[in-house]
């Protein structure tokens, strides 16, 4: 086991804007090389979760464990993408990309760096600025960043959401042919069911307001998964009754 | 290893290409030069009407040609060049330092919420007296030589860089700041590789302002008993009654004052290129 959130609570108070609970007694094992999808309805908690495994937050109660020990920040081996991609407009890809290896040195982040971004696909950009960029690479140049690090976990939250459909479902592919590649865990928060069965090992749907944990259901389909194939459509509707239930 | 098609990536480089473009075009055309020198030529065509009309008292508000002849005058016998030469020394040395304070000030309560408590409700206040103001205290402290003058300027010069600075730190990007965060830095990597950069259009926008009221803080400064400097020299034309002196002076401030200005623009739209904003947008489209 390697990630292990327990009775997790995140409770804002009113100098935080609107006094309000966010997540309570949350709990959720993610094994290693699992990929994890987070699905619920808009304010159940999901990104709040991540933002708190992620380390940029504080759990209000409970605690999270990787490989046993408790994540009280932001670690080398967790590594986030956001729903934007959140580039330096100021920095070309490769000085982006680069941002995540500083501690290094300067020859062995060029090593890494070019090696990543040979994964995303993107070397012929190295030199690009971010303006440059569709939403699409500029997305990849995020993963490459969060990718070059080497992190046992990664964390996604909704990081298709803003492409449109052809580029959703081309990066759905290039993310899970890293993941098979790469061998890290995956937690990943989306609003898109298909997009969550396609990728995933588990998904956990959430639910109220705090969120909790309110099912898991393991996706025993063959990989390659296709979107049309009959098993894909029935996960979907079944999380799609669940989530409806909620 | 997922490699990502080559007929998405040439189509990702032709807008590449196609947004690189118009960065060599950023510096403003020659016609967009020539289209700022129309207002004041129209000016000066205006007032040599006027004055050449007899509908202006040439005591009340002298002749161009006046005003040209008296400046050539100083010219020829040396003195403009010396006037000119230390009240742009003065700028310059109270800029220098009026920067250097409101960066160190700026950056630390930008920064820091606790040196914000601690400093920032005294710098405001300070920010609402007069410049004049100044000018008994800093005679007191420093004499009427030069210390006192550049300490004058530089008032004027801090309080805009000061504010740009801090507002435009407080201001980053709170997404970006994450980014910083996730990675591990350390408050010396996120200000260098985050804060400082993000920071930079607001920064540059204090200089320009600083570097304005610098100019104008130079006349108070030459009012404490200066014998140099364009300051002095329009003093000079007011006590011995000569209104051309006094124009050209002020012609003379407006001329400085542009060019230090352009100077610092050039240099902002270099450290600025990488901006996607509604002015590079407007580059494009004259490209």
């Amino acid at each position: 086991m390697i990630l292990e959130i327990s009775r997790l609570g995140k409770r804002y108070d009113e100098a935080q804007g609107v006094g309000h609970d966010a997540l309570r007694g949350v709990d959720l094992s993610v094994g290693s090389h699992e990929f994890v999808s987070l699905v619920g309805t808009s304010g159940c908690g999901k990104s709040t979760l991540l933002r708190i495994v992620s380390g940029l937050e504080r759990p209000s109660d409970g605690f999270i464990r990787l490989d046993r020990r408790p994540v009280g920040g932001p670690t080398a081996d967790v590594a986030m993408v956001f729903q934007d991609p959140r580039l330096m407009p100021w920095l070309s890809v490769r000085d982006n990309v680069r941002l995540a290896l500083l501690k290094l040195k300067r020859d062995e982040q060029d090593a890494r760096i070019d090696a990543a971004l040979a994964k995303v696909g993107l070397s012929a950009f190295a030199a690009a600025l971010p303006r440059q960029l569709s939403g699409g690479t500029a997305q990849r140049v995020a993963l490459a960043r969060a990718l070059v690090r080497k992190p046992s976990v990664l964390l996604l939250d909704e990081p298709f959401s803003a492409l449109d459909s052809f580029m959703r479902m081309k990066l759905q592919d290039h993310l899970s042919g890293l993941w098979q590649d790469e061998k890290f865990t995956v937690l990943f928060v989306t609003h898109d069911v298909e997009e969550a069965v396609i990728l995933s090992d588990r998904v956990v749907v959430m639910r109220g307001a705090p969120g909790r944990v309110d099912r898991e259901l393991p996706i025993d389909l063959p990989r390659p998964r296709v979107r049309t194939s009959a098993g894909v459509q029935a996960f979907s509707e079944e999380i799609i009754r669940a989530l409806h239930l909620s | 290893m997922t490699i990502i098609p080559a007929a998405e990536i040439a189509a990702v480089e032709t807008r590449a290409e196609a947004a690189a473009a118009p960065e060599s075009a950023r510096a403003p055309r020659q016609g967009a030069r020539w289209r700022g020198l129309m207002l004041p030529l129209a000016l000066a065509a205006a007032w040599f009407a006027l004055t050449e009309s007899g509908a202006v008292s040439s005591q009340i508000f002298p002749a161009p040609q006046a005003v040209l002849r008296d400046l050539w005058r100083l010219t020829a016998n040396g003195q403009l060049a010396g006037h000119i030469v230390i009240t742009t020394w003065r700028v310059a040395l109270g800029f220098a330092a009026g920067t250097l304070a409101a960066t160190a000030l700026g950056a630390a309560t930008g920064y820091s919420r606790r040196a914000r408590d601690l400093l920032d409700p005294t710098i405001q206040a300070l920010k609402a007296v007069p410049s004049l103001a100044w000018v008994p205290l800093f005679i007191l402290w420093f004499g009427i030589f030069e210390t006192s003058k550049i300490a004058l300027i530089a008032v004027g010069v801090f309080f805009p860089v000061y504010l740009n600075l801090m507002t435009g730190l407080q201001g980053v990007d709170r997404r970006l700041v994450e980014v910083g965060l996730v990675n591990n830095f350390g408050p010396f990597d996120l200000i260098r590789h985050i804060l400082a950069p993000a920071t930079l259009p607001s920064y540059f926008t204090g200089l320009r302002a600083g570097l304005a009221l610098g100019w104008m803080f130079v006349i108070a400064a030459e009012l404490m008993g200066a014998s140099q400097g364009l300051g002095f020299l329009m003093i000079d034309g007011e006590m011995t009654g000569r209104p051309a002196i006094i124009v050209g002076s002020l012609i003379l401030f407006a001329i400085a004052g542009k060019i230090s200005d352009a100077f610092l623009v050039a240099v902002g739209r270099r450290v600025l290129s990488w901006q996607d904003d509604f002015a590079a947008l407007q580059d494009k489209e004259r490209a």
